[in-house]
């Protein structure tokens, strides 16, 4: 056997309805480490695939939604689980694609994971803390529950490749939602192989659906797609912002905004970004015998 | 059998009773003054004649009222303790109850809807918000937002004519209790309660500028959404505008929350209680003339009922009394303007075109005034315009279905999402149309109901930000 | 807009046979048990909420004098105490013929209404007159008797001479679900009434939910029940307006079903011309302008009368009256 083995290279493909394509457009680019040495080729999503990717997420939404907060909680912390199992290999995508030292990339890869547990918690809490029992004057039971805003469009951060990542979907998925992704442009490994990790956890093929490509390319396609119901424009290029909230506005979907610089993802989050994908439901019934 | 006749007496609700002016100002920084935009001449739509004269605001003024509300905001509002803050709201919720008879003739003269409505329901639930949302002011801290939550600053809001008092304290109770200060904009065609509510702000002597009101068309409040020292944007009103108003905003990070139209579904199952359904569907499409966003617009009844409700409720609908909206007799009023009478008829001469089957309330209108007489349209199918448009009027489109799928799927088939209804005895399947029928409000074995402490709001199209309860505070919290 | 004389009830045309749907659903208890069980629900703060909203109605100038006149002409002045002497109901039925001396054109009174064994007293004091005479029977108020006892009883009520019949149900057979029972004794009573008209009294008060109310109405409506009633008087609550709109809806629905006019009758508490009229609003929007006559809806009342008389005054003198300037009786 030769002590010069010849690795097999992986081939990154897109993510959509639990299936892992290439781009229908047949595009793919090429991905470098931070010092611009040659990664991989990923596939170069298309407008098309972005479509896929809504359908998908919409075709997931009724499953997803339906399931109960704590089959949620469940399937989402088997993925945590999973995540532990490929720390070594996050770590290394981490490091190439972020530039950062093994040390601090693995800091950042147990920080992601750390994360996921932490959101995966959250799904059969939020009803309690977000919803109410009304006290309304009259002689009705009026409550009211939080519940997922639909199919979310997260434009992932550029910097964060996996960390920024996981902040960013894990909430849109505890809430209940469906969600297509489109990872940084420039550091997609981390997210494709988030995306492998999704497809043999728990989590039903369409509720993740993850895009590599050119964000600017696809952003427009997909803030102003009719079946979409909010878009976190995090990731957008600046010079989109405004463009894509005003095409956004054409079906009135939420917008997370793009905080002026990307955030320190390593700070212990609040539960906005789960707020920020939820709809409060108010039910009323009268109370009579 | 012979059958009687028995004529009510009119039972007019006196109009002194509203102590109507000639003229009315805006309301700038604690004093009413003269706008520099071009007067406006609000009309009685009952019967045509004009109420007052109201002066409006020109971008100039709302850049006054704006400065002064920043001023009060940054001098004394934004840094008053909550406690003291939730007096001054108290304050305003006892006199709009101590007024109470004024301001619903007010409204009543202004708006068209019976007195009934704004005698029960308008003014009552404004007094309610304020006193529910005084409340909140010192006990933010608990409100799921973090121990010491913010206000975000200025507020600019633009309400619509169809609840104008009830929608002017849906906006300015919450902004006030989270520490924000207000410029709001009453409907070009209902401006008179909303200034009685800045006469009420001032007797109760809020700070100057804390709430200004400025009267005026569409062009005010475009430059009110589009002022640049706003730190939030609220919008009640259709879906077209607010649309508009999330595209003018987009880049300037303002907080925005909108509550826009509906075409709500109203469920009903063969196991319904029939008779209170009936009066649920009345209630949900007829209340104040069906000038609600939530009214229950599409009527989706299970096939093997319809023939026995449709039946009753015709029979129903043919007592609803057509008038006067200060007859306290009178359920259903005047409809708002020519242009929104204009819009009902015309919308109506498509249900006819499209092949609908139309009924109409053998009622007598007056033979003045902007009236619609009741109407229901069946064998409509959802392709048609009044099964998808929002007609805003007295006007009911009947579908029919075979099972709960395909209830639930019609009703969600819609890019709305504020209300929805659900009429049937069985418990279990109360709760699994509530958590699917995809809307902001679900009524189920009734329908309109508002509280001050139930959170009210849409899904998709219908709008984003909720209004009442804790959830409603985060619209006004830097949160 | 003429006030209704009061004039005897015509009787309900009840001559064409009912829809053999419905004549089917009395052909057993079971039967009977699953058509009572699968009427739709009454929600109760849906039909309290549409009651209260109703009695919102402001009823002004002749409306309300023509209510007044008419609510005069319904009433079953009432009398139903252990202290009832023949005295006594002679008077009432004094003040049921004239209800107000100073003021002749006032309407009668529908009928005087008063136990089996003063209902010969009562035929006596109003013969020859439009004013009929109600007997309570079937061992009112509880109905807790053997039936051969409250059949006499009714018996004795017809040969006395009683136009009109007010029987009691059987609460508990009703409650622990013994429908055929409570159908059959109907029945029977309907049946010994002959010629007198039969009001079935379902005393809401013990039935508790709306759903029995409406239950309870549609038994006696098939088993022939001229009326239904609400209450004895003697239970708390007695007539409310939220339990008459339940039996309003029932006999508008019975006449949708068969074509045949049932009437309604609220009895106890109603005390005040204003309450009265709250109750003929109700009628007049929830069953229809057809009953609004004496022949399909009365008032079960004692006091009422007086204030009715005493409103009716004010209203033709332009001010107040007061108590002392009506007779009590």
């Amino acid at each position: 056997m030769s002590d010069t083995r010849v690795t097999v290279a992986k081939t990154y493909k897109l993510y959509i309805g639990g299936a892992f394509p290439r781009s229908e457009s047949g595009r793919s680019y090429p991905v470098s480490d931070s010092r611009g040495a040659f990664l991989a080729n990923a596939a170069q999503a298309s407008r098309k695939d972005a479509r896929d990717a809504v359908v998908a997420a919409r075709k997931a939404f009724g499953g997803w939604s339906g399931a109960t907060a704590y089959n949620r909680g469940q399937v989402l912390y088997r993925v945590a689980e999973m995540l532990e199992g490929r720390r070594e290999q996050f770590a290394v995508e981490v490091a190439a694609s972020e530039g950062v030292a093994p040390r601090r990339a693995q800091s950042l890869v147990d920080a992601a994971i750390d994360r996921w547990v932490w959101y995966a918690g959250w799904t059969d809490k939020l009803a309690a803390v977000l919803g109410a029992a009304n006290p309304v004057a009259g002689p009705y039971f009026s409550f009211s529950m939080p519940e997922p805003t639909g199919v979310v469009v997260v434009l992932a951060p550029q910097t964060s490749s996996l960390l920024g990542l996981v902040s960013v979907v894990a909430p849109v998925l505890a809430g209940g939602n469906t969600c297509v992704v489109v990872s940084g442009q420039s550091r997609p490994l981390p997210a494709i192989t988030l995306s492998e990790v999704l497809a043999t956890s728990d989590v039903p093929g369409g509720v993740v659906n993850m895009l590599t490509g050119r964000t600017a390319e696809l952003a427009p396609w997909l803030a102003a797609h009719g079946d979409v119901n909010a878009i976190d424009l995090g990731g957008a290029p600046a010079s989109q912002l405004v463009d894509l909230e005003r095409a956004a506005a054409g079906t009135v979907k939420r917008v997370l905004r793009a905080p002026a610089t990307e955030p320190d993802w390593l700070r212990v989050p609040d539960i906005a970004r789960l707020r920020a994908f939820l709809e409060t439901k108010t039910v009323w019934h009268p109370m009579g015998v | 059998m012979d059958s009687t006749v028995w004529e009510y007496a009119p039972a007019p609700e006196s109009r002194d009773i509203a102590n109507l002016r000639a003229s009315y100002r805006m309301f700038v920084d604690g004093q009413f003054v003269d706008g520099t935009g071009e007067p406006l001449k609000t009309i009685n739509p009952a019967t045509g004649e004009v109420l007052a004269e109201v002066s409006t605001a020109s971008t100039a003024d709302v850049d006054r009222a704006v400065k002064a509300a920043r001023r009060a905001y940054d001098r004394v509002w934004g840094k008053m303790p909550g406690a003291e803050r939730a007096k001054y709201l108290f304050r305003i919720a006892r006199m709009i109850a101590e007024r109470a008879r004024e301001l619903a003739v007010l409204e009543s003269l202004d708006n068209g809807k019976p007195i009934r409505e704004s005698r029960d329901v308008d003014v009552p639930t404004a007094s309610a918000h304020f006193f529910y949302h005084a409340g909140w002011a010192d006990k933010l801290g608990y409100a799921g937002y973090g121990p010491d939550p913010k206000p975000l600053g200025v507020a600019g809001q633009v309400i619509p004519w169809n609840f104008p008092l009830l929608m002017a304290s849906w906006k300015i109770a919450p902004a006030l209790a989270c520490g924000n200060t207000v410029v709001l904009k009453p409907a070009e065609t209902t401006p008179l309660t909303a200034l009685v509510l800045a006469e009420i702000c001032q007797q109760a002597d809020l700070p100057p500028g804390v709430v200004n009101i400025l009267p005026g068309a569409g062009d005010v409040g475009a430059a009110l959404v589009n002022h640049p020292d706003l730190n939030k944007v609220a919008f009640t009103g259709s879906t077209e505008v607010g649309k508009q108003i999330q595209r003018d905003l987009a880049g300037t990070g303002r907080k925005l929350t909108l509550e826009l139209g509906g075409k709500a579904a109203n469920v009903v199952f063969e196991d319904a209680p029939l008779d209170q359904a009936v009066e649920g569907i009345v209630n949900g499409i007829f209340f104040n003339q069906g000038h609600v966003c939530c009214a229950g617009s599409r009527l989706l009844v299970a096939e093997s009922a319809a023939d026995e409700l449709l039946a009753k409720l015709r029979a129903r609908i043919t007592t609803l009394r057509v008038g006067d909206p200060l007859d306290k007799n009178t359920d259903v009023g005047a409809i708002n303007s020519a242009a929104q009478l204009a819009r009902i008829t015309s919308l109506v001469a498509a249900g006819d075109d499209e092949g609908a089957e139309r009924w109409t309330s053998p009622c007598p209108l007056p033979d003045k005034g902007f009236f619609f007489a009741p109407t229901v349209f069946s064998n409509v199918s959802q392709a048609m315009r009044i099964a998808r448009e929002e007609i805003f009027g007295p006007v009911l489109s009947v579908l029919t279905f075979r099972t709960p799928d395909e209830a639930v799927a019609k009703a969600n088939n819609t890019p709305y999402g504020l209300s929805a209804g659900v009429w049937t005895e069985k418990g279990s399947r109360i709760l699994a149309m509530a958590s699917r029928l995809r809307a902001g409000v679900v009524w189920a074995n009734t329908f309109n109901r508002f509280d001050p402490a139930a959170p009210f709001g849409g899904y998709q199209e219908s709008g984003f930000g909720r209004e009442g309860g804790r959830a409603g505070l985060e619209a006004y919290l830097d949160v | 807009m003429a006030a209704p004389t009061a004039t005897p009830p015509a009787p309900p045309p009840d001559a064409a046979p009912l829809p053999a749907d419905l004549a089917e659903v009395t052909r057993d208890e079971s039967t009977l048990r699953r058509f009572l069980h699968g009427l739709p629900g009454v929600d109760q703060v849906g039909v309290e909420q549409r009651a209260a909203t109703l009695a919102t109605r402001s009823i002004k100038k002749a409306a309300k004098l023509w209510a007044i006149d008419t609510a005069i002409s319904m009433v079953d002045l009432t009398t139903l105490e252990g202290a009832d002497t023949p005295g006594k109901v002679r008077s009432l039925a004094a003040k049921a013929k004239r209800p107000d001396p100073d003021h002749p054109e006032t309407p009668r009174v529908a009928a005087v209404c008063v136990y089996s064994d003063l209902a010969g007293v009562a035929v006596e004091a109003l013969a020859g007159t439009s004013v009929g005479v109600a007997s309570v029977a079937t061992a009112f108020p509880s109905g807790r008797s053997a039936r051969s006892v409250k059949l006499a009883d009714v018996a004795e009520a017809v040969a006395s001479g009683a136009s009109e019949v007010d029987m009691v149900i059987d609460r508990g057979a009703f409650l622990s679900g013994r429908y055929g029972l409570v159908y059959d004794e109907i029945v029977e009573v309907k049946t010994a009434c002959g010629a007198a008209h039969l009001k079935v009294i379902l005393e809401t008060g013990e039935l508790a939910t709306y759903d029995n109310v409406r239950r309870a109405s549609w038994l006696a409506l098939l088993a022939g029940g001229d009326f239904i009633k609400t209450s004895t008087g003697k239970v708390t609550p007695a007539a409310t307006l939220p339990v008459t709109h339940v039996m309003l809806q029932a006999v508008r629905d019975w006449h949708e079903r068969t074509g045949q006019h049932r009437g309604v009758k609220p009895a106890g508490g109603i005390r005040t011309a204003k309450d009265a009229i709250r109750y003929l609003v109700a009628v007049h929007e929830v069953a229809g302008a057809d009953w609004l006559t004496p022949a399909l809806f009365r008032f079960g009342a004692s006091s009422l009368l007086n204030d009715l008389v005493m409103q009716r005054r004010t209203q033709l003198d332009g001010h107040y009256s007061g108590p002392d300037y009506v007779t009590v009786d």
